[in-house]
């Protein structure tokens, strides 16, 4: 399941596009998901305030993140819940490895984290020898497929359903060529079954953690977040620290955002409220930083982590929507994976923010009223200070700087570059040139404006 | 009302037509129009490229060239927003400010600044709209399909003027084109098949041109158009609203 990869989203995204009725059916998909956003969000004459009161409720978190996490942390000990606190991924996975062995578990039953995603806590589990099993269907089907999510909340988007059937022919023994949506979902559903009801562990991911009260609310479909953790006896719940609200009254402009946002359903069917452990039972939160405090501290990137998590950003994005969701090589793809990606690796990921038209279409659907595009195109400017991109690109662009900071040399320039146009096509109407791969090159004409103009003053036209 | 014209580099050296129709345009809507002579770029290719810090070179000239005027205006959505943003100057901060609250885009400016009505102008064909990006979004000289909002578009607005002109909708109103500046070359295939798509559209309905308030965009879509040996073709906003067929 490691997502590690060399490549880049360009290369990525040209393979994707190597299968066009395969893009079509992708864009397609994902663009119906936000009309589906558009007639949910048209339903609310007071949509754009409800998106203002998210995002100034989350500038609140975020400028007194601290003392709500402490506020948060004291409410769930009174609770009975037992708070950890991680400071990265390899902390977060080794809290919930000693959790599971010291009460000699070796399988344990997840929901909804893409926080254990973005940890690769299933890969480091499986190093040491312990079974997980993502009870969600979409993650199950990934999971399976032995592939990571290509989106937060659609996670096997990019697979069709003749391929889910063969992905369940081959490991849950359904019945070979079937590719019913029904017949297959209930598949799964017997399968998981018999893992809930075996599972002593369950752990799940958390939407909104309250300070003011301790708890924290789990949005699902499926209602498998509330099987795992009911059956289980530990029912672990893995947050980043950022999913801090302030208040219970606040909950609410939440949950009218996100759901209409991410599938442009009214809410999810299932808004879980976990505050204290049943008897005999436990609830661990680890509240895991990752990165996350960095990214605080960056006065232009701070607010992408307002984000809630539902992916509006990706549905409407032309270019995930025509490149998948793997291409963008990290847990969190899309517009929103781009602009969190390299503040957690930089060089890694030096590629995400170019991987954008700055369409800007990703900060209007964004409920929190992320700036998303805006921070793309800082992040380009903090990539190239710190030497990330390739020196041929930084020697042509002092080159193009010095062209157009002089009017001479822009003028014999252009006209050099338009009689290169006209007399010698060939030498931009090539295979090496990648405008020209699908695209023909703009025809030169007679005169620039400039040129024009000057005639036109000098009474020739 | 002194008037300068800013004629971004690649519609002086591939578009020029834009250019003069922008500037007869004017002419003719009483506007007294100054054209700079040594403005080059916005410095926009440099900046989305990551290379802002390059931009100083740029920033200078264009304040040299369009200080003093009521106006800036530009037929590209595009490189007015980036004039709007990111014009500054460590010298002369003052009259980089004064230029950024004083650039338009030349639709928002025959709507907004000289509250245009009515224009002489016949065109007798069905056109699509291509909403840019950075006119769109960045600008707002039209509607955003991501907001709950009432609807609007300045170019719109100024082509329903047109005699004989029928704008034809589109099943995606507001999809970017792809071009994205160097994003076009660095992802290749997606900026391809982006664009590919942005024509389909509008050939679906039937346009016969299709139009935007932005040259960059319509360079993109030209050039795919004319690989696929379309008989459609692209229009400048200018050109049209420039127009007089009979």
């Amino acid at each position: 399941m490691s997502n590690v990869t060399e490549k880049s989203h360009a290369e990525l995204a040209a393979a994707f596009n190597k299968d066009e009725p395969r893009v079509d059916w992708h864009d397609e998909t994902l663009w119906w998901v936000r009309q589906k956003r558009d007639i949910q969000a048209h339903k609310l004459p007071e949509w754009e305030l409800l998106r203002e009161t998210a995002s100034q409720i989350k500038n609140n978190v975020l400028s007194n993140l601290s003392g709500y996490l402490e506020q948060f942390e004291a409410n769930a000990i009174k609770n009975g819940v037992v708070v950890h606190w991680a400071a990265d991924a390899a902390e977060h996975n080794k809290i919930v490895h000693q959790l599971l062995t010291e009460r000699g578990i070796n399988r344990m039953v997840k929901s909804k984290s893409m926080l254990t995603e973005e940890c690769h806590l299933n890969e480091y589990l499986k190093e040491q020898g312990l079974d997980v099993i993502d009870s969600d269907l979409g993650e199950r089907i990934v999971q399976l497929a032995g592939e990571p999510p290509s989106h937060i909340v659609l996670p096997c988007i990019h697979k069709k359903k003749e391929e889910i059937g063969d992905i369940f022919h081959e490991h849950l023994g359904s019945a070979k060529g079937e590719s019913d949506p029904k017949i297959l979902t209930e598949t799964a559903r017997q399968h998981l079954r018999e893992v809930f009801l075996t599972r002593r562990a369950a752990l799940t991911g958390v939407n909104f953690a309250i300070a003011e009260t301790g708890e924290f609310v789990i949005c699902t479909n499926e209602g498998n977040a509330d099987m795992g953790a009911h059956l289980a006896e530990i029912h672990i719940a893995s947050m980043g620290l950022e999913k801090i609200i302030p208040e219970r009254k606040h909950l609410g402009i939440f949950l009218r955002l996100l759901t209409r946002s991410a599938t442009g359903q009214p809410i999810t069917t299932y808004s879980s409220h976990f505050k204290k452990p049943q008897e005999n039972k436990q609830i661990h939160i680890i509240i895991v930083d990752n990165g996350r405090s960095i990214q605080l501290g960056r006065e232009d990137f701070r607010n992408s982590l307002k984000c809630i998590r539902c992916g509006a950003c990706m549905n409407t994005c032309p270019v995930y929507r025509k490149s998948g969701g793997h291409s963008y090589h990290t847990a969190i793809a899309g517009p929103i994976g781009s602009i969190l990606a390299p503040n957690l690796d930089m060089k890694k990921y030096a590629d995400l923010p170019f991987a954008s038209t700055l369409c800007g279409s990703c900060s209007n659907v964004c409920p929190v009223k992320i700036d998303i595009h805006d921070q793309l195109y800082k992040w380009r400017q903090v990539i190239v200070k710190e030497g990330y991109t390739p020196t041929a690109k930084t020697i042509a662009m002092k080159a193009m700087a010095i062209t157009l900071s002089s009017p001479a040399l822009y003028r014999s320039g252009g006209k050099m570059g338009r009689l290169v146009f006209k007399y010698a096509p060939f030498a931009v109407n090539n295979k090496l040139n990648p405008w020209y791969k699908h695209r023909e090159m703009p025809k030169a004409p007679e005169e620039s404006f400039g040129e024009w103009y000057n005639k036109r003053k000098e009474g020739k036209k | 009302m002194k008037v300068a014209l800013f004629v971004p580099c690649y519609v002086d050296q591939f578009y020029p037509k834009a250019a003069i129709a922008t500037l007869e345009l004017l002419e003719k809507l009483g506007v007294e129009v100054h054209y700079p002579k040594n403005q080059t770029c916005c410095g926009q290719p440099m900046a989305n490229s990551g290379y802002e810090h390059l931009t100083s070179g740029c920033n200078n000239l264009f304040i040299d060239n369009f200080s003093g005027y009521d106006y800036v205006v530009c037929p590209s959505g595009s490189c007015t927003l980036h004039i709007k943003e990111h014009l500054h100057s460590s010298e002369n901060e003052d009259k980089a400010l004064a230029i950024r609250k004083r650039v338009y885009e030349l639709t928002e400016f025959l709507v907004d600044v000289l509250k245009v009505e009515h224009l002489e102008a016949r065109f007798p064909y069905k056109v699509g709209l291509h909403n840019s990006c950075h006119g769109l979004r960045g600008l707002k000289i039209s509607q955003m399909s991501e907001l709950v909002a009432p609807a609007f578009s300045k170019p719109g607005q100024l082509l329903n003027m047109v005699q004989g002109l029928e704008l034809v909708p589109l099943s995606r109103q507001d999809d970017c084109c792809g071009f994205g500046g160097t994003f076009c070359v660095v992802e290749e295939a997606v900026s391809s098949k982006m664009g590919i798509d942005r024509v389909e559209d509008h050939i679906e309905h039937g346009a016969q041109y299709i139009t935007s308030a932005d040259l960059s965009c319509l360079m993109h879509l030209e050039g795919i158009l004319r690989r696929q040996n379309s008989d459609v073709k692209v229009i400048h906003v200018a050109e049209i609203l420039n127009h007089y067929q009979p």
